[in-house]
C-alpha cells in the first residue's frame, strides 16, 4: 500500500481584501509533496508564492480549498511546519544557543531531551563552539546554518524556505544553498523552496513547480533528474541536463510570452 | 570575510601616524579653547563687575556666586534643595518612560485602541503641557506630587509616540518567524517587540531627562516650597540675583550629570546587545 503524500494542497484559493479591492493571489491550486521530497517553486513576481507558503504554515487563512499535512488540515499555530524567513532573522540580542532555543521556548517545550537534540544539531553542523557567541560574530553562511538549526530544533515535518538565501551575496549563496541542502537531506526532511533563481531551484530540488502569473495556479511540474557523481547543488550545476531544464523553465517564465 | 591579521593591525604607516597625530592635536586645540573660553568669560564677568561696567547687583559676579555657594553650603540647605529637585526629576522621567512604554504596549496590542486614541494623542502632543500646571495643582495639591505629575505629563506623550513608532519598526519577518512557531501575541511582545525596542526606549529616556527638568522647574515655580526652582523664583522675588545665578549654575551641573548617567546606562545596555 502506498502511503499518502505528506502535504496535500487541494484546490487552494486565497484572496486578499484591502480598501483598493479584492486580489485573488492563488486560484484553485493543487499540489502534493511526498515525504522526503525537495520541491522548488518558481513563478513570476507577485504570483502568490509567499502566499502559498503562508497558508501551508498556517499563518493566513485560505478563502477556499484546504491544506492537509499527514491527512489533517493545518490550523493557526501548527507545529508541523518550520518556516525559514528571508535572510536569517537571528535575534542579535540572543546568543546562538538562545537563538536556537527560540522555537522551543515559544512552544513551551524546552527540556533536557529537546535541548540535547538542539545541541546535537549545533555539534553536527560545526557551530557548537559558537553557542555562546552573538550572531554578529558569525559569517553570513554560518548565520544561515544557525537559522536552519533554529527551525530544525522544533522538529517540524516540513521546512518552508521563502527566498531564504536572497540576502546573501552570490558566492555565499551558492555555498549556503549547498550546506542547507545537505543538512536537509541528512536530517531526512521534506522541504518547499520558493526562489527567483531558476538555477538554484534546479540544483536543489527533486521537483520544480512553475506557477502562472497572478492569480497563481500550477503551470507545469518538472521532475529533476541529474546525472552527476555527487548530487550536491554545486556539483549538479555541471550535469549535462542542467542546461536543458534551465532553458525549458526559463521559457515558461518568459515575461514576454 | 576579510580579517586583518595581527601584522596588519600593528603596522602603522608614516602617513597614518601623521594623521593620528594631527587628529590628536586638533582635539587638544578644541579642549584648550573650550577651557580658555570659560576662563575668559569668568574673568571678564568679574572684572566688568569690579570696574562697574555692569551692575553686579543685577548681573551678579563669579566671586559673589562662590560666596553664595559657600553660604548655602554652611547653612546646609543647599543639599536639601538639590536632592529634592533631582529626586523629583528622576521620578518624573522614570515614571514618564515606564508609563509611556506601557501605554505604547496597549496601543500596539489593540489596533482599535490606537486608531481611537490617535487624534487625542496628536492634540495632547501639540499642547504645551505646562498650561495644565494650574489644573494639576488644584487636583493634586501644592507639593512634590504635583511637580512630579507635571514632569511626567511633559514626557508621557512623547514617550508613547516614540516607543510605539519603535514597536512598529520591528521587522515583520521576525514577527512572522515567531508566529510560525505558534507564538501568541504576548510571546511576540516578550520575545521580539520589547527586546528589539530597548534602544528606542533608552532614546526616549534620554529625551525625557531634559523634558523632566523643564516640568520640575516649572512645577517648582508654581508651587515651590523647596528645590532649585524654588530658590530661583525666591531669589528673583527678593532681588538676590546671586542666589538666582548660583541656582541656575547648580541646575546646569545637575542636569549634565543626570544626562551623562543616562548615557552610561545606554552604553551598558547597548554593549550587552
Ligand atoms: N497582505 C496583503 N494584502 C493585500 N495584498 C497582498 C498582501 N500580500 C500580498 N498581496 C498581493 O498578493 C499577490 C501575491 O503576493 P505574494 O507575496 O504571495 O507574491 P510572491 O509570489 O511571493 O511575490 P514575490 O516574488 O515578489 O515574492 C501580490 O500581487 C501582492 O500584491
Ligand atoms: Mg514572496
Amino acid at each position: 500500500m502506498k502511503a499518502g503524500p505528506l502535504v496535500e494542497v487541494r484546490d487552494l484559493t486565497v484572496k486578499y481584501h484591502s480598501p483598493e479591492g479584492e486580489i485573488t493571489a492563488l486560484q484553485n491550486l493543487s499540489l502534493e509533496v511526498g515525504e522526503g521530497e525537495f520541491v522548488g517553486i518558481v513563478g513570476p513576481s507577485g504570483c502568490g508564492k509567499s502566499t502559498m507558503l503562508n497558508v501551508i504554515a498556517g499563518l493566513i487563512p485560505s478563502s477556499g480549498g484546504e491544506v492537509l499535512i499527514k491527512g489533517t488540515a493545518v490550523r493557526r499555530g501548527t507545529k508541523m511546519v518550520g518556516y525559514m524567513p528571508q535572510s536569517d532573522q537571528l535575534f542579535e540580542w540572543r546568543t546562538i544557543w538562545k537563538n536556537v532555543l527560540l522555537g522551543l521556548e515559544v512552544q513551551n517545550n524546552v527540556n533536557e531531551q529537546t535541548k540535547a537534540f538542539a545541541r546535537k544539531l549545533l555539534e553536527n553542523y560545526g557551530l557548537i563552539d559558537f553557542a555562546h557567541s552573538y550572531p554578529s560574530r558569525l559569517s553570513g553562511g554560518m548565520r544561515q546554518r544557525v537559522a536552519l538549526i533554529r527551525t530544525l530544533a522544533v522538529n517540524p515535518e516540513i521546512l518552508l524556505l521563502d527566498e531564504a538565501f536572497s540576502a546573501l551575496d552570490y558566492q555565499t549563496r551558492l555555498v549556503v544553498a549547498d550546506e542547507v541542502k545537505q543538512i536537509i537531506v541528512k536530517e531526512n526532511k521534506t522541504a518547499i523552496l520558493v526562489t527567483h533563481d531558476i538555477a538554484e531551484a534546479i540544483s536543489m530540488s527533486d521537483k520544480i513547480v512553475v506557477l502562472t502569473k497572478r492569480p497563481g495556479s500550477i503551470k507545469s511540474i518538472h521532475s529533476i533528474e541529474l546525472t552527476c557523481s555527487e548530487k550536491t547543488p554545486l556539483k549538479s550545476r555541471e550535469a549535462p541536463e542542467f542546461r536543458l531544464y534551465f532553458n525549458s523553465i526559463w521559457k515558461e517564465l518568459d515575461v514576454h510570452a | 570575510m576579510f580579517m586583518p591579521n595581527q601584522e596588519q593591525i600593528q603596522y602603522i604607516s608614516e602617513e597614518h601616524r601623521a594623521y593620528q597625530q594631527e587628529r590628536k592635536n586638533y582635539r587638544i586645540r578644541v579642549i584648550l579653547s573650550q577651557i580658555a573660553l570659560l576662563v575668559l568669560l569668568i574673568v571678564v564677568w568679574e572684572i566688568a563687575g569690579n570696574l562697574k561696567w555692569i551692575d553686579p547687583f543685577i548681573t551678579s559676579q563669579p566671586s559673589r556666586i562662590i560666596r553664595t555657594l559657600i553660604m548655602l553650603h554652611k547653612e546646609g540647605a543647599l543639599y536639601h534643595h538639590i536632592v529634592i529637585t533631582v529626586l523629583e526629576t528622576a521620578a518624573g522621567f522614570i515614571l514618564g518612560t515606564i508609563c509611556g512604554t506601557f501605554a505604547a504596549i496597549a496601543l500596539w496590542w489593540s489596533k482599535f485602541l490606537s486608531d481611537v486614541l490617535d487624534p487625542y494623542l496628536v492634540i495632547l502632543n501639540s499642547l504645551p503641557k505646562i498650561a495644565l500646571g494650574p489644573i494639576l495643582i488644584v487636583w493634586i495639591g501644592q507639593g512634590a506630587p504635583a511637580i512630579i505629575a507635571m514632569a511626567l505629563l511633559i514626557s508621557l506623550v512623547v514617550t508613547i509616540l516614540g516607543v510605539y513608532t519603535g514597536f512598529a519598526q520591528v521587522e515583520p519577518e521576525k514577527i512572522k518567524l515567531l508566529q510560525s512557531f505558534g507564538a501568541t501575541r504576548g510571546q511576540v511582545l516578550q520575545k521580539v517587540i520589547l527586546p528589539s525596542s530597548i534602544p528606542t526606549i533608552i532614546a526616549a529616556l534620554k529625551i525625557n531627562v531634559g523634558l523632566s527638568w523643564v516640568g520640575v522647574i516649572v512645577g517648582e515655580f508654581l508651587v515651590s516650597r523647596a528645590g532649585l526652582g524654588y530658590l530661583i523664583v525666591y531669589g528673583g522675588q527678593v532681588f538676590r540675583l546671586d542666589l538666582v545665578m548660583t541656582s541656575v549654575i547648580i541646575l546646569a551641573a545637575a542636569a549634565a550629570v543626570m544626562y551623562q548617567a543616562v548615557v552610561l546606562l545606554e552604553k551598558h545596555f547597548l554593549n550587552k546587545q
